[in-house]
């Protein structure tokens, strides 16, 4: 099956203008016949393109809070990042019981998970045999960017499925074991997601098994239904059962600084992910143990569906925090083993290719190359983007792929257009 | 469309000018070089020990011979580095090779360079190295990596 991307185009909108083409960080952006054509093979999900649209051609295909399936027992799975989104909230408690008001039979928090994830790394860094960095696994433009640019540090990264996965894996036992009287189609879990990345996650079963999330909504639409109920008069009922550690999975560098291990980087931005792993791969590095990579800047704070600005929601969730035990969910103390259970491990998905490579033989890539640096040779360097690509070398790339006109660049024509004019004119 | 001719097709060639006036611009011809090999499909191991070999010439030239010129050439099999520069030579080669022997200026040693390490690991990191210089006219390295 081919992979299934989370950012929709609405061509109707697209004025193929050039704000997407030169944001894309894998270059998989074409502007074709007037509007932005995005190449499948090249596209992480990132959503940059989605954040710099000014004419809100792109979209992220998230299902909405409006058609959750009648009859079921639907649980909520709260990113951390939601948390952090509310003026004068301070305690998390009232947003477990904001979305119970929302017709949510129960609430398992991802933070919850998280911490699990937490526990379970520090056990799998103590393994040996690792391969060192470890890189963490939970942002799913990450590890989608590490298969298709970065194959070889492929088993760098860390085997352990993301938090929202076991969140939804341990809400769907929860509420077997609390209502004995239902079956497996009849428990609906719905991730509330600060990213359309998880919504290709979950779409195309990443980690390796059908997902236990069944349904991802954004933030920002739960976000306007949970200002309607939320009232800071009514006491909740419920209750949060997640520490600090769990909510600091939200910010770039949570996840990394909870693993209580020093020789640990966290880098945050979808271009500086890149140059971190350029750097890894070529083991440009100091001694690391642990890699932490978030493709939006400032961590999952930063997603594209969050309604507030992701420096704002992180001090908004460091006042949440402030006074919460440091981690409220462990392995169980009966655990016999001292590993990760197989349970909550990775199986490996799909093979990818290496695209950033000209091609599978070297000496056609040298090729090609000659190729390339010959056409580019005689651009203008400008990297205007008129003729459709991103910059004059992914042209010049372009142009030897077959995949675009030499006659498109508009430097190139006003010279030939020069010459025309001179011919007349004597 | 230019017409694309080539006097070798099966070799790749690039040339980048080491700045000697800029010792903030030293390496950027190593960082050129990885993405350049990571394009045509050089295992990162390979490309690894090339852009380590460049980074440590590129620094000699600066801190040395106030710049260069670095050449690269690609091969299928076989990336060849040649760093070509007018500065002083060397005097003793046999000394310069050994580890810890420098004879990079204070200012220098206090930014973290001059450590005497330079020539070794591009030795260390290349599959063969030739040092031509002569004293008061300049130094050119040729070094190898097969993969």
């Amino acid at each position: 099956m081919d992979y299934q991307h989370s950012v929709i185009m609405d061509v109707g909108k697209c004025k193929g203008c050039t704000h997407c083409l030169n944001r894309c960080p894998t270059e998989a952006i074409r502007i074709r016949d007037g509007h932005a054509v995005i190449n499948a093979n090249r596209c992480i999900d990132c959503g940059e393109c989605i954040r710099m649209c000014p004419h809100n051609a792109k979209k992220a295909s998230f299902d909405k809070l409006a058609s959750l399936p009648e009859g079921k027992y639907k649980i909520a799975l709260p990113a951390p990042t939601l948390f952090g989104q509310f003026e004068n909230l301070d305690d998390p408690d009232y947003l477990v019981e904001g979305l119970l008001k929302l017709g949510f039979d129960d609430v398992y928090e991802v933070a919850c998970a998280a911490e699990l994830v937490t526990e379970y790394t520090r056990r799998y860094l103590k393994q040996r045999g690792i391969s060192l960095p470890v890189i963490s696994s939970a942002c799913p433009v990450v590890v989608r960017l590490v298969k298709l640019r970065f194959p070889t540090l492929s088993e760098n990264l860390l085997p352990i499925l993301p938090p929202v996965e076991i969140a939804g894996m341990l809400a769907k036992e929860k509420a077997k074991k609390e209502h004995p009287e239902l079956k497996d189609e009849d428990i609906f879990t719905v991730f509330i997601s600060p990213c359309p990345a998880k919504v290709s996650y979950v779409k195309n079963n990443l980690s390796g098994e059908k997902s236990n999330v069944d349904m991802v909504v954004s933030v920002s639409d739960v976000y306007f239904e949970l200002l309607g109920v939320m009232r800071k008069t009514d006491l909740p009922n419920a209750s949060s059962k997640t520490g600090m550690v769990g909510l600091s999975w939200a910010s770039s560098g949570g996840e990394a600084s909870s693993l209580l291990n020093d020789r640990y980087l966290a880098a945050d931005g979808i271009e500086n992910v890149i140059r971190v792993l350029e750097d890894i791969e070529i083991e440009s590095h100091p001694n690391l143990t642990f890699v932490e990579l978030n493709a939006c800047a400032g961590g999952c704070v930063g997603g594209v569906m969050t309604v507030e600005n992701p420096y704002i929601c992180r001090v908004r969730l460091r006042n949440i925090k402030r006074y919460l035990p440091v981690s409220l969910n462990h392995p169980p103390q009966d655990d016999p083993e001292r590993g990760v259970p197989d349970r909550y491990t990775m199986t490996e998905p799909e093979e990818y290719g290496h695209v950033s490579r000209y091609d599978e033989s070297r000496k056609e890539a040298i090729r090609m190359m000659k190729d390339v640096n010959a056409v580019f040779a005689t651009l203008p360097e400008l990297d205007c983007g008129s003729c459709g690509s991103p910059t004059c070398r992914a042209f010049a790339e372009d142009v030897v792929r077959g995949t675009a006109n030499y006659e498109d660049c508009i430097a190139v024509m006003r010279d030939k257009l020069r010459e025309m004019e001179k011919g007349t004119k004597q | 469309m230019p017409k694309v001719t080539a006097v070798n097709n099966e070799i790749l060639y690039y040339r980048f000018d080491v700045d000697g006036d800029n010792f903030t611009s030293a390496g950027e011809a190593s960082v050129q070089t990885k993405r350049i090999l990571r394009r045509v499909g050089f295992p990162p191991e390979a490309i690894k020990r090339v852009s380590i070999a460049m980074y440590e010439g590129e620094i000699n030239m600066v801190i040395h011979a106030s710049g260069g010129v670095a050449e690269l050439y690609i091969e299928e099999d076989r990336v060849v580095i040649v760093l070509t520069d007018h500065g002083p030579g060397i005097e003793n080669v046999e000394l310069a090779m050994q580890e810890g022997y420098s004879t990079a200026p204070d200012n220098i040693r206090s930014l973290g360079f001059g450590a005497g390490m330079g020539l070794p690991n591009m030795k260390r990191y290349t599959d063969g190295m030739e040092i031509e210089t002569k004293v008061g006219e300049g130094t050119k390295i040729t070094m190898t990596v097969n993969v």
